[in-house]
C-alpha cells in the first residue's frame, strides 16, 4: 500500500470522498422529497423493460451529447470531447492500471498511473494502451480549447448569447479547465525523465527544459489539487449535471412526471441544467426585446440557490421555446408554474356563480366548446358551426351564451385550487352531456383538456377534427392552388401538444403552403401568451411584429393560424389578410 | 324587505375623506402596473368579461374604486374573476388587465394581513 502513496494525492482523495458523501446524501434527500404518485410510478416500472431505452439515452445525451450534436456540431463536439472524452480517460486508465499493476492497489493509482509505474512495457500491449491515453487526453484538451474561444467568441459553437455565470460557477469552471492541461504538464516531465510517455507527452516532455524530481512532484500536486477542488466544488455548481443528468433520464423513462407542486423529482431537474445558456439565444424576450436574467437558466439557478424575485418567475412568455431547445429536455414550464403558486391568494369557492349552468342532454351530438379567446373572433366558431352543418354533424356549443374558462390562465399564474374548481365545472358538463366527442378551437383550452382535465371523452383541436372530416371525405373541398398561405404554429397547439402536421394536411389540401424559416418546434410566439403578466403591450407587439415578419416571407396572400389569440393577435398589425383555417375551410368548402 | 326585487336598488352613499384616505395602496399597484393609469373608463374589459356574464362582476368599476381608495368588498369581488384574458386582449389603451387584477388582489390580501397583525 504505502509503495503507491505519496502526499501529492491527499487533495484529489478528499475531493472524491467529499464528492460522493455529498452526491449521495443529495440523492437521498431529494428521492424522499417524491411525493405519492411519483413514488408508486418508480415502484411499478423500477422492474420493468423501461430501464433499457433509458441505459441508452444516458450514453447517447449524457455522453455523446447527441441533442447538442444536432443543434451545433462544433458545440457538440465541445460538449462529448470533455464528457466523452474525461469518462474514456477514466476507464482506459482503470482498465491500464489493472493490467499494468497486478494485485490490490488503491484507488488512485489508476488516475496518477505514469507516476507510480514507470515501466512502460508491463504488459502486453502497454504500448498501445499509452497511445490511446494520450490520444484520449489529446480529444479532452481539444474540447476545453474550444470552451476557452467560445468564452471570448461564442458565435464560433453557434450562440450568440452565453450564460453569465455566478463567481462561484467561473470557479469551478477554472479548476475544471486547470485538470487537464496540468495533467498534460505532469505525465510529460514524468516522460521526459522515465521515457514512458505516449505520442503527445514524451514528444512535449523531450522539449521541456526543465525534468527533475521536483517540478515532477509540483507538477502532479497542482493536477492532484485540481481534480480535489473541482470535484468539492462540484456538488454546489453547475456541474452537479454530470451525475444528475442520468438520474433524471433514468426517472423521467420510468414514467415520472413532474406536479403541480415542487418536489424532490424538481430538485433533481434544477441540478441536472448544466446551464449551458442554449435557452437564452431561444427566448423571444431576449431576441426581441433584450430583457436579461428571466431565461431558464438563470430561472432554474435562483431557484438552486433560493435567490428567486417573483418578477422573475412571472416574467416567461411560456410559449415554451426554450424547452423545445432545452438539451436536457427539462420540464421548464412545470418548474416556472410551480414557482408561481400563489398560496394565499389562491382561495376556495371562488366560482359559486356558476352552479347555476346546466348541462345540455347531447347524446349524439358533438360538444363544442369555442373558448374564451374565440368570443373576440366570432369567425372561428361561426366558421365551425357552418363546418358542422355542412357535414350533417348535430352539435351543441358549450359556451355560446356564456362562457366558461378552462381553468388553464388561472394555473400558469399558480392558482391550482381555481383552477381545479373550474375544470371540475366544465367535466361536470361534459360528462353530463353524455357526448362522445369535444372539439374545441383554443389551443390553451386543447391543452388544458387533454393534459390536465381526465375526460372520459375524446378532445379534439378543430383542426384536426376538420383533418379527419377531409380524410374520412365528408368534407369536400375545392383547392385553390393559386393561393399562397403561410402557417402559424400556435404555441400552445404545437411546440404544446405536437399538433404540427394536421394544420398543414389540412391547408396543403385547400391552398399553396408556403415554407417560412421558423416554423414547427421553432416557431415564434405571437407575444399575446397568456403566461406572461410582467412585460407591457408594446413589448408585446414586438415580440408579434417579429413572428409577423417571420410569416409574411415569401409574400403569402394569406396568413392562417389555428388559435384565436394569434390571430387577433396579428390582424390588428397587419393589411395582410389572417385567418384561422377552419375560416378559410369554409370559404373553400364545395357546395 | 330584502328579499324583494324591485329591479333597483340604493346604493349606499359613498364619499373620500381625503384626511383619512390612504394612497399607499394606490401607489403600490401603480408601481407593479405602470398601464393602470392609461385607463380612459371605456367599460370595454367589462363588456366582454367571461364571469361578467354570470354575475355583476365589473372590472371597470373595480378600477375606478380602487382609484378612489375605497377598497371595501374589492376583495372578495376580485376572487370571481376566472383570468382569462379577455379583457386584456380588447383594451384598446394597452392596460395589462390581469396584471393589475392579480396585483390588487396580492395588495388587499397584503394590507389585511398586515392589518390582523
Amino acid at each position: 500500500m504505502s509503495k503507491y502513496f505519496s502526499p501529492f494525492v491527499i487533495p484529489f482523495v478528499i475531493g472524491t470522498i467529499l464528492l460522493f458523501v455529498f452526491c449521495i446524501w443529495k440523492y437521498i434527500r431529494w428521492y424522499k422529497g417524491f411525493d405519492r404518485l411519483q413514488r408508486a410510478i418508480i415502484k411499478k416500472n423500477i422492474l420493468s423493460w423501461k430501464f433499457l431505452p433509458a441505459i441508452w439515452e444516458i450514453v447517447m445525451e449524457s455522453l455523446l451529447h447527441r441533442r447538442i450534436f444536432k443543434r451545433n456540431l462544433m458545440l457538440g463536439y465541445m460538449h462529448a470531447s470533455i464528457a466523452f472524452g474525461w469518462f474514456l480517460l477514466i476507464v482506459v486508465g482503470f482498465f491500464e492500471a489493472e493490467f499494468g499493476i497486478h494485485g490490490s492497489k488503491p484507488f488512485w493509482v489508476a488516475i496518477f498511473y505514469r507516476f507510480f509505474q514507470h515501466d512502460h512495457n508491463t504488459f502486453t500491449s502497454a504500448t498501445v494502451f499509452t497511445q490511446v491515453m494520450d490520444g484520449l487526453l489529446l480529444f479532452v484538451l481539444s474540447g476545453i480549447a474550444i470552451a476557452f474561444v467560445k468564452m471570448i467568441y461564442s458565435r464560433i459553437v453557434g450562440m450568440k448569447k452565453v450564460t453569465k455565470h455566478v463567481i462561484f460557477d467561473r470557479f469551478a469552471k477554472v479548476s475544471l479547465w486547470c485538470i487537464f492541461p496540468f495533467r498534460l504538464l505532469s505525465e510529460s516531465v514524468t516522460a521526459a525523465m522515465y521515457h514512458n510517455g505516449g505520442f503527445l507527452t514524451q514528444t512535449i516532455g523531450d522539449i521541456l527544459p526543465f525534468a527533475n524530481v521536483y517540478v515532477e512532484y509540483t507538477c502532479w500536486l497542482f493536477y492532484s489539487l485540481a481534480l480535489g477542488v473541482f470535484f468539492t466544488s462540484m456538488p454546489f455548481s453547475r456541474y452537479m449535471h454530470i451525475f444528475t443528468e442520468p438520474f433524471l433520464i433514468f426517472f423521467r423513462r420510468l414514467g415520472v412526471k413532474e406536479d403541480e407542486q415542487k418536489s424532490g423529482f424538481t430538485m433533481y431537474e434544477l441540478s441536472a441544467c448544466s446551464r449551458c445558456g442554449i435557452c437564452i439565444d431561444a427566448c423571444p424576450l431576449n431576441k426581441q426585446l433584450d430583457i436579461k436574467g428571466v431565461q431558464s437558466v438563470y430561472f432554474l439557478r435562483d431557484i438552486r440557490y433560493k435567490m428567486l424575485k417573483d418578477e422573475i418567475a412571472d416574467n416567461c412568455l411560456m410559449c415554451s421555446r426554450c424547452a423545445s431547445d432545452c438539451p436536457v429536455q427539462l420540464d421548464l414550464m412545470s418548474i416556472r408554474r410551480q414557482m408561481r403558486d400563489k398560496k394565499e391568494l389562491d382561495t376556495k369557492n371562488n366560482y359559486r356563480y356558476l352552479d347555476t349552468v346546466r348541462a345540455f342532454n347531447a347524446m349524439d351530438r358533438v360538444v363544442y366548446f369555442a373558448g374564451c379567446m374565440s368570443h373576440l373572433t366570432p369567425g372561428i366558431p361561426e366558421a365551425m358551426e357552418k363546418i358542422f352543418e355542412t357535414v350533417g354533424q348535430k352539435y351543441w356549443y358549450m359556451d355560446k351564451e356564456a362562457s366558461i374558462c378552462c381553468g388553464r390562465p388561472l394555473m400558469q399564474q399558480g392558482f391550482h385550487t381555481q383552477a381545479s374548481e373550474l375544470r371540475r365545472k366544465n367535466t361536470q358538463l361534459i360528462v353530463q352531456s353524455h357526448a362522445r366527442l369535444l372539439v374545441t378551437s383554443c389551443p390553451i383550452c386543447y391543452q388544458s383538456f387533454t393534459k390536465e382535465y381526465k375526460l372520459p371523452i375524446k378532445v379534439m383541436h378543430h383542426t384536426e377534427y376538420i383533418n379527419m372530416l377531409i380524410k374520412s371525405g365528408k368534407l369536400k373541398l375545392s383547392k385553390d392552388a393559386s393561393l399562397k398561405v403561410t402557417y402559424h404554429d400556435p404555441c400552445e397547439l404545437g411546440r404544446g401538444c405536437g399538433i404540427y402536421q394536421e394544420p398543414r394536411d389540412v391547408l396543403s389540401s385547400v391552398a399553396t403552403l408556403l415554407k417560412i424559416p421558423e416554423e414547427r418546434e421553432h416557431s415564434l410566439c405571437c407575444g399575446f401568451n397568456l403566461g406572461n403578466t410582467v412585460i407591457e403591450l408594446e413589448q408585446q407587439e414586438k415580440i408579434r411584429n417579429a413572428a409577423l415578419e417571420n410569416l409574411q416571407t415569401g409574400n403569402p396572400d394569406l396568413i392562417c393560424t389555428a388559435c384565436p389569440m394569434c390571430k387577433k393577435a396579428f390582424t390588428r398589425a397587419t393589411e395582410a389578410k389572417v385567418m384561422d383555417i377552419a375560416e378559410l375551410v369554409v370559404k373553400q368548402t364545395e357546395n | 324587505m330584502r328579499n324583494l326585487k324591485f329591479g333597483f336598488a340604493i346604493s349606499t352613499p359613498r364619499s373620500i375623506n381625503l384626511d383619512t384616505a390612504d394612497d399607499r395602496m394606490l401607489k403600490e399597484l401603480k408601481a407593479a402596473v405602470p398601464s393602470f393609469k392609461r385607463c380612459m373608463n371605456c367599460g370595454a374589459c367589462s363588456a366582454t368579461c367571461s364571469a361578467r356574464q354570470f354575475t355583476d362582476y365589473n372590472i371597470r368599476r373595480i378600477h375606478s374604486l380602487f382609484r378612489q381608495q375605497q377598497y371595501q368588498d374589492l376583495e372578495k369581488e376580485l376572487q370571481k374573476c376566472m383570468l382569462c384574458g379577455k379583457c386584456t386582449l380588447v383594451c384598446p389603451r394597452g392596460v395589462n388587465l390581469r396584471s393589475m387584477i392579480m396585483n390588487m388582489r396580492k395588495i388587499l390580501t397584503d394590507s389585511k394581513r398586515k392589518n390582523n397583525e
